[in-house]
């Protein structure tokens, strides 16, 4: 599967940043999300759950980072399981970039999957995802549009690459998101 | 006297239990105790198994044992086994790799069988599958032919380098070049065969039982041939000795050779049972049956025809590139070779043929006999480059192929085969009046006006059957003997049971069969019952596959001729008259020329009650049994032609008319017949619009495992056939029957293609026929 898109968020790359910077806002806005837990800087653990009509499966996924280039871009490398309904892998690159007010987050999604979840819809995969890709970016705005003061607040208090809520650095949300696409998009296939 | 019951289109015996959900498959026998199994599978087309840790699974609740390739291999339980050797161009065996039924350190596609989990319920044994942990080294994959023998790829078997099972040859290379240098035409083309993956309604299952009593296994399993699985998972997998060993194939519903083979889990699931101490039952999910069935066809070929000026085909060359898939399975090397390059002659007389096939792995699922099996690839090759070569030399297609007919019998081709009787003329020209093929230039161009494009395409095929006399069989390769056998017991109270090595899984045996008892007695068809797919009461048999009931029909006319003669030796004591003024007439045995006589019944009971015949000289009782060994193939043969409609904005290719003249020399019943002329040219229409069994050529995931995105025909998608028969008797058997089961789907492909070619224009197209693909072409004339 291949897949990239290009999303306008209307806010500015410091509030969408601090936003993406918030874990609670990104647990809501991957659908099924249920754990994030960071392991060490470059490798973090999420844990979602889908339910598409009578098939329910909980994915584990991992996600490493390289080519880092804070706060610009990245390679993740991804690799979920799900069980008996199969297992994810991903690769992702993921940019940042200011455009007048709002913020353009680009990316693109090379996936592999394989067990039940490859064998069942493999047609459509590119789909879902890219549907799942959508419906996570409509509830971002909205968190992050309702984030916006919390947001410009924080960047007075600290003008650095990091939020001063959140010691966590801009490229594990980012991840999240992108392990979300590639896990749960696929998962929608069960 | 009533009409002949043999050819009367009587009404399907087992039809009734069928269509009321009254009939008993594998699924339906539940044995006390049972446990039922789940199978771990692979997800990985090609890898290492680095670790296996089952600790957590086995201590689910419930969980009766998780055995794997390692627990076999200490029972030292060999593995799968193909029975048909092949001999590479250079005299070498052919590679066989070995099969595992549980892989030990690598798997090699994806479905590759890893563990078997034996639960007292299926949700619990799937429970614990998932909690097996199993540490792989991923390896990278090949599941296409063509690039199977690079360098470079991934290796799947050691034992065979570049990935090559076998390089094959037949025919004769020397001649067919000088042919080529004498032609005044050559054509040439690229042919696919796409893969097919069978779909039985019924899933494969079975269920394997220990007797601790006895030492006795017997297992319940969904095959075309019960004795043939109970010799090679004796003697060759090494379950146990056949006289422990029983097979039973109830009720099957459909097999199209897919459920010829002996797979892993029917070995499994017998070995485990007596390793838990209890019945243990599996049944497929369609999901495994995409992944594990074993999938027919996979051919890549280039195809070379040598004409003279006039269209007389002198000489034919083809390469073809098989996809034998990861392992060998059972008759899989057969299939492109002896099966495949002995049908390239057609109906032609062609003097000058050579074939060369590269048998090849690839991470995919094994690929062995399906519906026609090697004759499909065959037909294809030969009607499609003999389509392309009217059009080449602006011969009408009729035409080029009435210059070359085979006319004089028996016919040698330069392949083997020795076609011992046909009438192919009369088959083109039963075919051409059902089309009306001289109205067909006016209904092309009142498809035009309707802005349609519409093409007509051909196939004149031929077909070899029966498979067939042993000692043929033998010297090519084959591990066994093709005979058939049957045994047929007359009841003291006049009823007969047959019972017959031959296994029906849709075929209509137990009608057709009785057909020919009921009629050659004169008793009704209701008391003679046909029992079939049971080790312990069929004395043998060797399955039903390569339309070859005529065996198994003829084995019972072998066992009937001597049941007559029998009876006809007790009825002269009884009526006190010589035997050989004893004659068999509507149900009666007579005194010739007098009103002296016996009842069918009542010769029955004379027989096992012996108070009036000297049972010293003559047994009592009644029941003879034969065994039948083919004289020859049978060589059915016939003309389909197609007519197709495409809409040139869209794509989409309707059927508009489809032909079939068949010769299945004499047939017993018409409608049963003409049935399976009807899903034979289903299953073809599939392949060539529809069907296409697809792996990701970089992960080796198969992406068409499901209904939604591999296509099977639909109602909507077929046309109302118009079917004929013609008749040359087959002379190698009693009856005069050829086999007619896979005609349909032999015959059929290369017309739909060969007519979608005409309406498009082009020279090459690949099957299967989808709109986005014929859209394609239609683009790419611009």
């Amino acid at each position: 599967m291949d897949m990239s898109g290009e999303v306008r968020i209307p806010a500015t790359q410091e509030r969408v940043w601090a936003a993406l910077n918030d874990p609670e806002t990104l647990r809501k806005a991957i659908p099924g999300c249920e754990e994030l837990t960071k392991i060490s800087d470059t490798e973090l653990e999420a844990t979602a759950r889908a339910k598409i009509g009578p098939v329910s499966a909980r994915f584990k996924g991992r996600v490493t980072l390289s080519d880092l280039h804070p706060p610009n871009g990245y390679t993740l490398t991804g690799e979920g399981s799900g069980g008996a309904a199969g297992f994810a892998k991903g690769q992702a690159k993921v940019t940042l970039v200011t455009d007048g007010g709002a913020t353009v987050l680009h990316y693109t999604v090379k996936a592999t999957v394989g067990g039940k979840i490859a064998q069942i819809g493999q047609r459509l995969i590119d789909g879902a995802a890219k549907k799942m890709a959508d419906d996570f970016f409509e509830q971002f705005s909205l968190l992050a549009g309702g984030a916006s003061q919390a947001a410009s607040q924080s960047q007075t208090a600290g003008e650095n690459a990091h939020s001063p809520l959140f010691e966590v650095p801009l490229w594990v949300p980012v991840s999240i998101i992108v392990a979300g696409f590639v896990l749960l998009g696929i998962v929608l296939m069960h | 006297m009533t009409a002949p019951l043999v050819g009367a289109s009587v009404r399907r015996k087992e039809d009734f239990r069928f269509i009321t959900g009254q009939g008993h498959y594998t699924d339906d026998i539940s044995r006390p105790g049972q446990a039922y199994a789940y199978f771990l599978r692979s997800p990985h087309a090609h890898a290492k198994i680095k670790h296996i840790d089952a600790g957590a699974a086995r201590a689910i609740k419930g969980v009766a044992a998780i055995l794997t390739g390692a627990d076999l291999a200490a029972d030292k339980i060999g593995g799968l086994i193909c029975g048909w050797m092949i001999h590479s161009k250079d005299g070498s065996p052919m590679k066989a790799g070995a099969h595992p039924a549980l892989a030990v350190d690598r798997v090699r596609y994806v479905g590759d069988h890893i563990a078997i989990v034996i639960a007292d319920t299926l949700a619990i044994a799937r429970d614990a599958a998932e909690k097996i942990e199993v540490d792989y080294e991923l390896l990278s994959a090949v599941t296409t032919p063509d690039k199977a023998q690079a360098s470079g790829v991934a290796q799947l078997h050691n034992e065979a380098p570049r990935n090559t099972a076998f390089q094959w040859e037949l025919g004769n290379k020397p001649e067919t070049e000088a042919a080529f240098k004498a032609a005044a035409h050559k054509v040439k083309l690229k042919l696919k065969n796409n893969r097919l993956i069978p779909n039985a309604m019924e899933p494969r299952a079975a269920i394997g039982e220990y007797d601790q009593g006895s030492g006795g296994y017997t297992l319940y399993v969904t095959s075309q041939n019960p004795h043939v699985a109970r010799l090679v998972m004796s003697a060759f997998i090494g379950i146990a000795p056949e006289h422990k060993l029983r097979v039973v194939a109830p009720d099957v519903g459909g097999g199209f050779g897919s459920k010829i083979f002996i797979y892993a889990e029917e070995v499994v699931c017998t070995w485990a049972a007596k390793k838990v101490g209890r019945p243990v039952k599996w049944t497929a999910e369609r999901s495994e049956s995409f992944l594990s069935d074993a999938h027919g066809r996979d051919h890549v070929t280039e195809a070379e025809m040598a004409l003279d000026a006039e269209g007389k085909i002198l000489g034919f060359r083809v390469k073809t590139l098989a996809n034998m898939g990861a392992y060998l399975s059972t008759f899989a090397s057969s299939v492109p070779t002896y099966l495949y390059g002995t049908l390239l002659s057609g109906q032609y007389a062609i003097p000058a043929i050579h074939v060369e096939v590269d048998a090849v792995y690839t991470n995919t699922a094994p690929v062995d006999a399906y519906r026609g099996a090697g004759r499909p690839e065959a037909t294809y090759v030969v009607e499609r480059v003999v389509e392309e070569a009217a059009r080449q030399l602006k011969i009408d297609p009729a035409e080029i192929r009435r210059r070359n007919f085979v006319r004089k019998f028996p016919h040698q081709t330069p392949v083997i085969m020795n076609y011992d009787i046909g009438d192919y003329e009369a088959s083109l020209n039963a075919a051409l009046k059902l089309i009306d093929y001289k109205e067909w230039p006016a209904r092309k161009a009142e498809a035009k006006k309707r802005g349609k494009l519409r093409g007509i395409g051909f196939s004149t095929y031929i077909e070899a059957c029966g498979l067939a006399p042993s000692a043929a069989v033998g010297s090519l390769g084959a591990g066994v003997g093709l005979w058939e056998s049957a045994e047929v017991r007359v009841t003291p109270t006049g009823q007969v049971e047959v019972f017959t090595g031959a296994h029906s899984h849709g075929q209509g045996h137990e009608t057709t069969f009785a057909q020919l008892v009921a009629g050659r007695f004169g008793i009704p068809l209701e008391n003679v019952e046909i029992i079939h797919g049971d080790t312990n009461s069929v004395q043998f048999g060797m399955g039903t596959y390569g339309s070859r009931t005529s065996v198994g029909m003829t084995a019972i006319v072998k066992a009937l001729d001597k049941v007559e003669a029998k009876a006809k030796r007790i009825a002269a004591h009884v009526l006190e008259a010589s035997a050989a003024d004893i004659v068999l007439e509507n149900g009666e045995f007579k005194v010739a020329g007098t009103d002296r006589k016996l009842a069918f019944h009542e010769l029955a009971l004379n027989a096992y009650t012996g108070h009036k015949f000297p049972t010293h000289e003559i047994e009592p009782g009644l029941k003879e049994s034969a065994f039948w060994d083919p004289l020859n193939f049978t060589f059915p043969a016939g003309c389909h032609i197609c007519e197709v409609e495409i809409d040139p904005e869209t794509g989409v290719t309707k059927i508009a008319a489809f032909v079939a003249v068949d010769d299945f020399g004499n047939v017993i019943n018409p409608m049963i017949v003409e049935g399976q002329v009807h899903g034979g040219i289903a299953q073809g229409i599939g392949q060539a619009m529809l069907e296409h069994g697809v792996y990701d050529p970089e992960s080796g995931q198969l992406i068409t495992g499901s209904y939604m995105d591999y296509t099977m025909p639909r109602a909507d998608d077929l046309p109302n056939y118009k079917v004929g028969l013609t008749v040359t008797p087959c002379p190698s058997n009693p009856l005069g029957m050829k086999g007619c089961g896979e005609a349909g789907a032999i015959a059929s492909p290369p017309a739909v293609i060969n007519a979608i070619t005409d309406a498009l224009g082009v020279k090459e197209f690949e099957m299967p026929a989808t709109p986005l693909r014929v859209w394609q072409a239609i683009q790419a004339r611009h």
